[in-house]
């Protein structure tokens, strides 16, 4: 059985019910990492809210979500509370969303730890500062101490990374975590995310806009499209024989290093005339 | 105030340019003893990562922040200490575009308005020729950004990402500037639409004869747009030179540093 299982899920918003998701199809077994690219409005975070169970009030969700065999769709918000966390858990594009800004944050990743398994606070430091090291914080003691605005934003992602990994989730679900960093802090945090998904075993859902991004980390890839997916398949294979008009722009707008510099850069609207992509 | 002979074709030249500010209790050296000429015509890169001091560097070439010490010519004029009444000049030969344009576009004026505010500046307006006419130069550069003519009347949250950058280049190119300086111009767009505004920069600089100077921590940006570049480390340039030299051939160990770190399609992990 497959880890997350989604099938037919429809998402739309509001009374006028103007549609985000028009039904998709796909599962990850455990220990699997699915890349989801699209561009915004394509609809790939309102997914990964879905799977979280995380969509606001005036979403309407049909279809079927199924997370380690517990249905999502429906499930009142105490079944969804005990699933995030344990079973899987989240990390945002902007760490300041996730942090308190009045907390240490050794004590926030540490509170995730004894919400969900009520951890005594004493070992629940030891196990704080070594998640800290493992996600890449040199000094992790004192990283600890620190509140959130006196670290880097690279240092800021890699606590909620922390955070995420510390209950050993199956699955992690990653919307651009790497979207508001450096290319050099970039580089570093993927790096590690492939590190520590390695080291637990976790399956991962990434979701982007980059698809050379999400090639650091996923071997599959979903393309999403108006709601849709529209190719799915290995990086490899998008890549080197995309077939959907849409994901051959894609590929041609992600090689900025295989152009000549000042020449006319390829658009997806040379490939693909189909939406509004301006 | 100071004079100096500027070569010809220079537009920019700053010397020993320092800037230190208070951050809480603690001093940070943000620029730090920085030399730099430009000429007229060229496009110019600065490249580094957060922190390193490429966006105090271009804010005080366009005049919206002053030097700890140093001074910045520009035409031959020292800009360092004129008081902000007599930087006309600076302010309608120089515009810049920011990362965000979400942040960077008021939420509450018709994009017209926004386009147009350059203009009605009285610093710049001293400088247009008599009777400019704001909503004809509205309509050329609405052409020029290649949104459609209706776009004035219409509000920032009425367009996607890429159409917002599209207003704020708009709204830069109305005094008709010498210089467009952009900190960071595509780092918040989506992949398939940095393409667009990066053919549409290329464009511009071409067609208006605009003098380019670009910030971004991704040297790809950079080598697509600048024929010059210079790198910056903790408020120092560590490296400059001819942006396809220092492309290929990086004379420090941070430059490929920076260079390696570009994301690449990786078709097959570990």
């Amino acid at each position: 059985m497959s880890l997350l299982d989604v099938r037919d899920l429809q998402v739309d918003f509001g009374r006028r019910h103007i549609p985000a998701v028009r039904g998709v199809n796909f599962s990850l077994d455990a220990g699997q990492r699915l890349g989801v690219i699209g561009e915004s409005g394509s609809g790939k975070t309102v997914t990964a809210l879905a799977v979280m169970g995380l969509l606001p009030e005036n979403a309407h969700v049909a279809g079927s979500v199924v997370l380690d065999g517990q249905q999502i769709v429906g499930l009142a918000e105490r079944g969804l509370a005990r699933l995030r966390g344990n079973t899987v858990s989240m990390v945002f594009q902007e760490p300041m969303t996730a942090l308190d800004p009045t907390m240490r944050v050794g004590r926030q990743v540490a509170e995730v730890l004894r919400l969900h398994q009520g951890a005594e606070s004493g070992p629940a430091r030891e196990r704080v500062v070594a998640m800290l090291a493992e996600v890449g914080l040199s000094d992790a003691d004192r990283i600890a101490d620190a509140y959130p605005h006196q670290l880097s934003g690279g240092q800021r992602q890699r606590v909620v990374l922390a955070m995420a990994l510390i209950n050993s989730p199956s699955l992690v679900i990653c919307d651009e975590p790497t979207t508001a960093l450096d290319v050099t802090v970039q580089a570093l945090v993927l790096a590690k995310l492939d590190e520590v998904l390695d080291a637990s075993g976790a399956a991962c859902l990434f979701i982007s806009h980059d698809l050379a991004v999400v090639s650091q980390v996923c071997d599959q890839v979903l393309v999403m499209l108006d709601g849709r997916i529209v190719e799915s398949g290995t990086v490899e294979k998008l890549f080197t024989a995309p077939e959907h008009p849409y994901t051959r722009g894609l590929v041609a707008t992600a090689r900025l290093d295989l152009t000549v510099p000042g020449q006319r850069l390829p658009t997806v609207d040379d490939f693909y005339a189909g939406g509004d992509h301006g | 105030m100071a004079e100096h002979t500027a070569t010809p074709g220079e537009l920019y030249r700053a010397e020993a340019l320092t800037r230190r500010y208070r951050d809480g209790g603690r001093e940070v050296l943000a620029l730090d003893s920085v030399d730099l000429h430009l000429d007229r015509g060229q496009r110019l890169g600065i490249v580094g990562e957060s922190g390193s001091g490429k966006s105090t560097l271009v804010r005080l070439l366009a005049g919206l922040d002053r030097p700890t010490s140093g001074r910045v010519w520009f035409e031959g004029t020292e800009i360092t200490r004129l008081p902000e009444r007599d930087l006309g000049v600076l302010r309608a030969s120089v515009q810049m575009v920011f990362q965000d344009p979400r942040s960077s576009l008021n939420p509450r004026m018709r994009v017209g308005d926004i386009i147009t505010e350059p203009l009605r500046s009285r610093l710049v307006r001293r400088q247009l020729p008599a009777g400019t006419d704001h909503q004809h130069r509205l309509a050329e550069v609405l052409e020029a950004v290649d949104l459609p003519e209706d776009a004035g009347r219409r509000y920032p949250h009425e367009f996607s990402g890429g159409q917002r950058q599209r207003i704020a280049i708009a709204r830069a190119l109305a005094p008709k500037p010498e210089v467009l300086i952009a900190d960071e111009p595509v780092s918040a767009l989506d992949v398939s639409v940095r393409a667009q505004v990066l053919n549409l920069l290329t464009d511009l600089v071409a067609s208006q004869g605009l003098t380019l100077v670009v910030v971004s921590h991704d040297l790809m940006v950079v080598r697509h747009l600048c024929d010059r570049l210079v790198v910056m480390r903790q408020g120092r340039i560590v490296e400059e030179g001819a942006t396809e030299t220092v492309y290929e051939t990086p004379a420090t160990a941070y430059t490929r540093a920076l260079l390696d770190a570009v994301p690449r399609i990786r078709t097959s992990r570990g």
